[in-house]
């Protein structure tokens, strides 16, 4: 392999592990305040469909992403509604926001477009651009960094760095700001929170607000960056592999950058070869696509590092009488 | 004290309530897509129930379901939420195939116990791991279910393009099934009393096999010892292990009997009906098995009937999604309707009904 094809595969990684590093971001602050939520691949398709539907019809991608971080935030609050109202199963809710989101977006896609299920394709100002970074072409003659800060740091669309400048931000938020420590006091033990005076409650609706939010970026990313349109069932277990993530990132924000990128690193090789030739062993694709879920077995199985999750999670709280 | 409210309120009218709301809500959705409600039950009606050939394809989808159903029921009683059905039921389909080619099996009598147990055991085994982790490490057995599924999606993706796919063969799949696999259908096996029953329709003997498990499970859970210790590990652990009962046994136990429902499906959807293994021969059904074990209340009658429900919802969907406009994604609506308001937010549809409950009461002392 040489440089410009390694350069081309990590640019590649950097592109598919965005919409896994916005959905982990999203679970990590709904799971932190303790409401798990399996209900990133429907949130995230959702805002997909109507972010593309939005920026097929009125031409503005800014009126798409607007759109699509609504159409997550409804999902959001049904999610919150069912596990912190009304105190039900989360994860059934969040099995059902799936197959809400997977049949809703194709019905109403037929209706509207008639194209199968599917968008029009966008072009132009219904997508987001890729930007090229102030001194891209002067530097590029520059050997070595000169290719790296053009193909791979420049060049991207602006959800790409908007999620991974949210990393250090997720951390701040959540490790040195009041609302962060709240916020996880919640998902550890909602009945300090409660006792200090603090709605459980409403704290809880808020990190539901913030996953809706993100997961709503990561599914406008897939339809009018990744991508130009929306088809059905395109998220193809993002979401769960965002899931996945958060769990081998242990629910941090700077390890769920790095595990987010690892399987973005496994997509993109599946992407560019069918089968890896390791000197006389030969590696399947289909290992490629299993390899996320495995690693995350192996580490909820604890015998690499342990994943505990927060205490209180998936508990609905109930205030005592 | 007493219960707020009589337990055929709890086990009929809570389901039904739940129902009506999730039907109502789809209604509006037809509405909303301009279409008609009313129409569209009527098609659904006569698509599902008006022959019998929409009979044999309501109840082909029905047995599927009743087998997802079970699975997810019977893990539910040991408080275990078992969402890898869809991966248990493919692996299933992997020991159908296994056996019905293995061997030039001379007579379907013979070949259904073989690819019956192949498929309970392959499926078994596929939540063998997660049920074991969850036992003996805590791994939460909701995300290793979910993350089995996509690598049993992987395994089968391989195997089916590299390894059993027929030589010269395009597709993904293997080769069909030697004749002696046969499956009876429900005409060749209404046929001898006179009762005409559609060829065409995909229904088959494994209709019959899925009401006797749900007689099995009925009898497994409150009949025998094993039952009784899954129910009582459901209810309450601290109480169970005060009890004497080993947690690791049930959860096994339970996992390993919800692996081998869902993997039995197979036995319908491989053998009865395509006649060889495709790549994505469960199509969702291992899901739908969740709504149809809340709908049910994790009870096999209760199953049972949700199952048939959701058989026509399906072969009704499909109906409207040939004649009308309206595309067979509505289903997925209805499901996901049904789930939420059954599972969800129970507590929404409970909480008013109690009160009304209690409200009656005091009325009349």
């Amino acid at each position: 392999m040489d440089f410009a094809t390694a350069l081309q595969i990590l640019d590649s990684t950097v592109r598919l592990a965005t919409p896994l590093l916005l959905a982990c971001l999203a679970g990590l602050f709904s799971e932190r305040a303790g409401i798990f939520d399996i209900g990133l691949e429907g949130k995230m398709l959702a805002s997909a469909f109507f972010s593309a539907a939005v920026a097929a019809v009125t031409g503005s991608v800014w009126l798409g992403l607007s759109a699509g971080i609504a159409a997550s935030l409804v999902m959001a609050a049904i999610h919150g509604a069912a596990s912190i109202s009304f105190r039900g199963n989360q994860l059934i809710s969040g099995v059902a926001i799936n197959f809400l989101a997977a049949g809703l977006t194709v019905v109403i896609a037929q209706t509207w477009f008639s194209q199968g299920g599917r968008t029009p394709s966008l072009i132009g100002a219904a997508r987001f651009e890729p930007i090229t970074l102030p001194l891209a072409e002067t530097l590029h003659p520059v050997p070595i960094l000169g290719p790296i800060y053009h193909e791979l740091i420049s060049g991207h669309t602006l959800p790409v760095y908007l999620a991974f400048a949210l990393v250090p931000l997720s951390w701040w938020v959540l490790n040195r700001t009041r609302f962060g420590l709240r916020l996880r006091a919640v998902g550890e033990n909602p009945e300090a929170l409660d006792t200090a005076g603090v709605s459980v409650a409403a704290t809880r609706y808020a990190a539901v607000a913030i996953c809706g939010v993100l997961c709503g970026i990561a599914g406008a990313y897939l339809a009018t960056a990744l991508q130009a349109g929306f088809v059905k069932d395109m998220t193809a277990g993002r979401g769960f592999i965002a899931l996945a993530a958060l769990i081998f990132a242990k629910w941090r924000p700077w390890q769920a950058m790095g595990a987010t990128l690892l399987f973005g690193f496994l997509q993109a090789i599946a992407l560019r070869y069918q089968n890896i030739d390791l000197g006389g062993v030969v590696l399947p694709v289909q290992v490629m696509d299993a390899l996320p879920y495995v690693l995350t077995v192996v580490i909820l199985a604890g015998f690499v590092g342990r994943a505990i999750p927060p205490r209180a999670g998936g508990t609905p709280y109930m205030k005592e009488r | 004290m007493r219960e707020a409210m009589p337990k055929w309120a709890d086990l009929v009218l809570i389901p039904l309530a739940s129902l009506v709301l999730a039907f109502a809500l789809s209604a509006l959705v037809i509405l909303a897509i301009g279409e008609d409600p009313v129409a569209a039950v009527r098609m659904m009606v006569s698509g599902a129930l008006g022959s019998t050939y929409a009979w044999g394809y309501t109840l082909y989808y029905a047995t599927n379901f009743i087998f997802t159903g079970l699975a997810v029921a019977v893990a539910f009683q040991a408080r275990l939420f078992n969402i890898g059905g869809e991966g248990q039921a493919m692996l299933g389909g992997l020991g159908v195939a296994l056996i019905c080619l293995s061997l030039p099996w001379p007579h379907w009598a013979l070949a259904l116990p073989a690819a019956a147990l192949g498929a309970a055991l392959f499926g078994a085994a596929w939540a063998a791991i997660p049920a074991w982790l969850q036992a003996t490490r805590g791994s939460h057995i909701v995300i290793t279910t979910i993350m089995f599924n996509f690598i049993a999606a992987a395994v089968l993706n391989y195997l089916l393009v590299n390894v059993m796919r027929p030589i010269g063969a395009m597709d993904p799949a293997t080769a069909k099934f030697p004749p002696g696999t046969h499956l009876p259908s429900l005409h060749d096996l209404l046929a001898p009393f006179g009762i005409a029953f559609s060829r065409a329709a995909p229904a088959n003997i494994t209709f019959l096999i899925a009401i006797a498990a749900c007689v099995l499970v009925w009898l497994i859970l409150w009949r025998t010892r094993l039952g009784y210790e899954i129910r009582a590990y459901g209810q309450s652990e601290p109480a169970a292990l005060y009890a004497g009962i080993r947690p690791v046994r049930i959860v096994m136990a339970a996992m390993l009997i919800s692996g081998a429902l869902a993997g039995l499906m197979a036995v319908n959807n491989v053998m009865g009906e395509a006649e060889r293994l495709v790549l994505n021969a469960v199509e969702g059904a291992g899901f739908i098995g969740i709504a149809v074990a809340l709908m049910g209340r994790s009870h096999p009658f209760g199953v049972f009937l949700a199952a048939l429900l959701f058989g026509f919802l399906y072969q009704g969907g499909a109906e409207l999604a040939l004649w009308t406009d309206i595309p067979r994604e509505m289903i997925v609506v209805i499901q996901a309707l049904v789930i939420l308001f059954t599972g969800a937010l129970d507590n929404m549809v409970r909480m008013p009904l109690e009160r009304l409950f209690l409200a009656l009461r005091r009325g009349r002392p």
